[in-house]
């Protein structure tokens, strides 16, 4: 029986990776891609912590997810104001209806 | 298997099956939801992981803020009197070859790659370690973490208002 290692918590970060990617590049709605965003950097953080656990690095690797998820949610803060700006301007948040840059 | 496996086995489930949610459903509210569901189960893998101090932080802060943020952003940018609060997708089929794509190369190469691993020892708390780091060796970047909240800050409630 093999005993849960370091490469298990990388499979189920890359796994929740691929499906964030999936959400940026499919989804219309601007929530869902920072929903999709959300997912990377959570999936970012679990390779850190895996790291720091199982490497020899101290807890160096812990407390860059501890910043990594401080800009998450700094960010997080910031999008959800372009997207009221957003929807007061367009009254809708599909990221492919707002192309009013082009030409 | 011993009950760290089962754990693991089942804070794994609950994230990338509620991740799988999140990502194909197409009512919004159910979609943030299902996000809940995976950001608890990420914390599980914290713990399992003994980093407990980044287990509650993401707790608090995603489970807490993060996500009450984006149910605002939800409640306040769709048509509530529409009963439906349904998305659609562009390119699906494409997208999920190539997603299927990524995610077997991305395994392919954690599996390969020999890492450099050393034998596990028990751990206690991980905060008063952190804590030393963080204001000693990362002293500097702790202060521009607080500048970088307070831009932060002032720019969404200038944004937010005009």
């Amino acid at each position: 029986m093999i005993h849960i290692g370091l490469n298990h918590y990388l499979i189920v970060s890359s796994l929740l990776f691929s499906l964030g990617i999936f959400a940026v590049i499919t989804r219309k709605n601007a929530i869902m891609v920072l929903m999709g965003i959300e997912l990377i950097l959570n999936s970012a953080n679990i390779n850190f912590v895996a790291f720091a656990r199982y490497g020899n690095f101290g807890l160096t690797g812990q407390l860059t997810a501890l910043f990594v998820i401080i800009l998450a949610a700094a960010e997080a803060a910031i999008a959800m104001a372009i997207v009221l700006n957003i929807y007061k301007m367009f009254t809708n948040i599909n990221v492919d209806e707002i192309d009013t840059l082009k030409d | 298997m011993t009950v760290y496996d089962i754990i693991f086995y089942l804070f794994a489930l609950i994230s990338v099956g509620s991740a799988f949610f999140v990502v194909t459903l197409r009512n919004i509210v159910y979609s943030a939801f299902f996000l809940l569901f995976t950001l608890f189960g990420i914390a599980g893998l914290f713990v399992l992981l003994s980093a407990d101090f980044i287990a509650v932080v993401q707790l608090v802060v995603y489970v807490g803020a993060i996500l009450v943020l984006i149910l605002f952003g939800v409640m306040l940018t769709s048509n509530i009197t529409q009963v439906k609060i349904k998305t659609s997708s562009l390119q699906i089929i494409p997208s999920a070859i190539a997603v299927l794509i990524l995610a077997f190369s991305l395994i392919k190469i954690f599996l390969n790659t020999n890492w450099k691993t050393v034998p596990l020892t028990v751990q206690s708390s991980s905060v008063e370690g952190l804590g030393v780091l963080l204001l000693n060796q990362y002293s500097v970047v702790f202060e521009l973490i607080g500048i970088l909240l307070l831009i932060a800050l002032i720019g969404a409630a200038s944004m937010a208002r005009r």
